[in-house]
């Protein structure tokens, strides 16, 4: 983004968004897939939906392009109104988890085959196919047929032949579920970099947290067709809002007990007896004497062999097992009450901690803004 | 290749050599021999107690003359054509009906779909005569079909299909519609449901995608379902001789005339020939299909 200003029309009251979800709910038969979704995405967001299986996420995806419809509440794309209108007068195109290539076309046919059906001129239908085939790099491949390509190279085709009319919402169920680890992380990149040059606005499913953080201006977080969250990357790390979205998005200790004291933005959390509480921020709507949890990331939390008597969040346990990954350990603590804490920390000082290995009688520390008191 | 791989391969081979290359090769010895009247009613036949001379006699003699008469009496390039012809009409009439058959299965419910394949293979357990006497039954004058019109009133007179091209039509239709089915079914079948989503999604309605979508994509099965129905209605001879008048000319029918009727084997064996050698065309064809199509789906 060149301007100096961040992307973030959802904080602005007066932005519209290209997509607007009123109350929707979906139903087959007795069974609710969706459950009064109320969104707004924005143009040129770049949106992850993100969920167990069978959450809802292609349901939710496949009502925006029209292959599913809404039982109760309105869609609308651009400010219409989408009741009853099928997916071929929609400006709104889908990349198929199953790529769904025709089979008896090449690569080019199979990019034009939208074009053609538009009002696009027939002399410029062979230049935007050339135009596309150049975004994804597969000009080499332009007269194959899809059962001659790899299944990268498919991928980028079914992208290209999403994006060929030029929507204004381009929708990836899973785009890159069929990919390994490395070639997926490239098309990530690719897919970014896609979205900025034609400034389409993406909505993208996946399974993959890791693959949301990365990509996406913002995640919804999604359980049992109901939206749980829908924040930026970071805050959805950070300030989880419940511990569902906390348990889901990255690795996380959760510590129960019961809400002493919330002030401002901190709280308390009293979790054994006769021991100190834990402070930390307080989440959403959370009150006092009532019970919650405590969640911090294993990042945030410092292994000692002393007591840093000047830290007010301290427990102590037992090292119960060293997870060594290169760049980064892991210690697994088990302090008294039974609970597993865990630790990470980086191995650029790993001096200071090579004393430390099991059985030995650790104490975990965290600062009093590194975790989030939630309700439970 | 080991032994073993090429005595498997030999049995397929023995089997064709002994039951379809030495019959044609017996049938082609005939049809350059002359009609005689005689047991068997053709000559020459080989005197082997002659030895070598009786041998050259007897290859002397043999010649293309029936296959010239074939040319120049135009009954027989009439019959040919008109059996074309009627192939021809009831292969596409074939597939107007059983492309809806096809496609009503491949979209019923999953737990269906093997009773409904199984009602339309049903009709082969019975003989192929029988259900050929059965139309006979319906189609007459007084049959079911025109009974049944007649008493809702459609018609006054009795309509005559029996002994005229039409009945020939539905017969080849009925007896040969599964061989029609089943193959466009396959190809049905396995069509990804995604791809009519996707096509639609790029601006195709759903008429459309229909149209560029499964229909391309059954062209196969729609070939293999051609090609199953053409070449047996080609040489037919049960449905015209049963069902058809007799001024249906069909090439089946002339065959079996010439060898029961004029017991001129010579002249027979050369009309099945030629009919041979007008079928490998469309079956060379058929394999060709079937090849591309394996290519395809790999
Ligand atoms: N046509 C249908 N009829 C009945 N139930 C359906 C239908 N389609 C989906 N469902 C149900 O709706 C729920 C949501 O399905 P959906 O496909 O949206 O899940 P998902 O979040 O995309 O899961 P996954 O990550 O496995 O793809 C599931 O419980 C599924 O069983
Ligand atoms: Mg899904």
């Amino acid at each position: 983004m060149n301007t100096a200003a961040p992307f973030e029309p959802w904080t602005d009251e007066t932005a519209t968004p290209l997509i607007e979800f009123s109350n929707v709910t979906k139903r087959y038969g007795e069974f609710t897939a969706i459950d009064q979704v109320d969104l707004k995405i924005y143009p040129k967001e770049f949106f992850a939906l993100l969920g167990p299986s069978g959450c809802g996420k292609t349901t939710l995806m496949r009502m925006l392009g029209g292959f599913e419809t809404v039982t109760e509440g309105t869609i609308t794309i651009d400010g219409v109104d989408m009741k009853g209108i099928p997916p071929n007068k929609r400006a709104v195109n889908m990349m198929f988890q199953s790529y769904a290539l025709f089979p008896h076309l090449t690569v080019a046919d199979n990019l034009a085959f939208g074009l053609k059906r538009s009002n696009m001129p027939k002399s410029e239908i062979d230049g935007r196919v050339e135009e596309m085939l150049r975004l994804v790099q597969l000009q080499k491949f332009a007269h194959r047929k899809p059962h001659q390509m790899s299944g990268g190279q498919r991928q980028r085709v079914a992208l290209a032949r999403a994006l060929a009319k030029a929507p204004k919402l381009l929708l990836l169920d899973e785009p890159l579920g069929a990919l390994d680890k490395k070639l997926r992380q490239e098309t990530q990149f690719e897919l970014m970099d896609i979205q900025e040059k034609t400034g389409t606005t993406f909505v993208i499913v996946t399974h993959d947290q890791e693959e949301a953080m990365t990509v996406a201006s913002r995640i919804a977080v999604m359980d049992h067709g109901k939206l749980k969250q829908v924040d930026t990357p970071d805050r959805v790390y950070e300030v989880p809002n419940s511990v569902y979205v906390a348990d889901f998005i990255g690795d996380v200790n959760i510590i129960e007990g019961q809400v002493t004291k919330v002030q401002g933005d901190t709280a308390e959390l009293l979790w054994g007896e006769g021991k100190p509480s834990i402070r930390g921020m307080a989440g959403n709507n959370l009150s006092s004497q009532t019970s919650g949890a405590f969640a911090v990331r294993p990042e945030k939390v410092a292994i000692f062999t002393e007591e840093p008597a000047d830290r007010h969040n301290r427990v102590t346990g037992m090292v119960e097992d060293i997870a060594y990954l290169g760049n980064m350990s892991t210690y697994y603590v088990r302090l008294e009450n039974g609970a597993l804490i865990k630790s990470q920390v980086a191995n650029d000082r790993r001096i200071a901690h090579r004393s430390i290995t099991w059985n030995d009688t650790v104490w975990l520390s965290w600062t009093d803004t590194a975790g989030i008191v939630l309700a439970s | 290749m080991n032994l073993g791989r090429r005595l498997l391969i030999s049995v397929p081979y023995g089997w064709l050599v002994v039951l379809f290359l030495i019959p044609f090769l017996i049938v082609f010895k005939i049809s350059l021999s002359d009609y005689a009247i005689s047991i068997p009613p053709y000559t020459p036949t080989l005197d082997t107690s002659e030895g070598w001379s009786g041998f050259a006699a007897y290859w002397s003699k043999l010649d293309f003359e029936n296959f010239v008469f074939l040319a120049e009496d135009s009954l027989y390039i009439k019959a040919y054509l008109s059996s074309f012809k009627i192939a021809t009409i009831a292969t596409f009439l074939t597939l107007l009906v059983g492309f809806p058959f096809a496609y009503a299965i491949a979209n019923a419910p999953e737990e269906w779909r093997p009773s409904l394949l199984l009602l339309v293979i049903l009709p082969f357990w019975t003989s192929f005569l029988i259900r050929v006497y059965a139309l006979i039954g319906i189609l007459s004058n007084e049959g079911f079909l025109n009974q049944f019109l007649m008493w809702t009133g459609v018609i006054s007179e009795p309509l005559v299909i029996m002994n005229t091209n039409a009945a020939v039509y539905i017969g080849i239709v009925y007896t040969y519609l599964p061989f029609m089915v089943l193959p466009i079914y396959s190809t049905l079948e396995k069509l990804d449901g995604s791809l009519l989503e996707a096509a639609q999604d790029l601006g195709c309605t759903r008429i459309s995608a229909f149209w560029s979508v499964t229909v391309h994509l059954a062209k196969p099965g729609v070939i293999a379902g051609c090609f199953l129905v053409f070449i047996p209605a080609l040489g037919e001879f049960v449905i015209p001789s049963l069902l058809g008048g007799s001024r249906t000319l069909m090439i089946g029918k002339v065959l079996w005339e010439e060898f029961f009727s004029n017991r001129d084997w010579p002249v027979a064996s050369a009309v099945a020939i030629i009919l041979l050698l007008v079928l490998i065309i469309p079956i060379v064809l058929f394999q060709r299909n079937e090849q591309k199509q394996r290519e395809q789906n790999k």
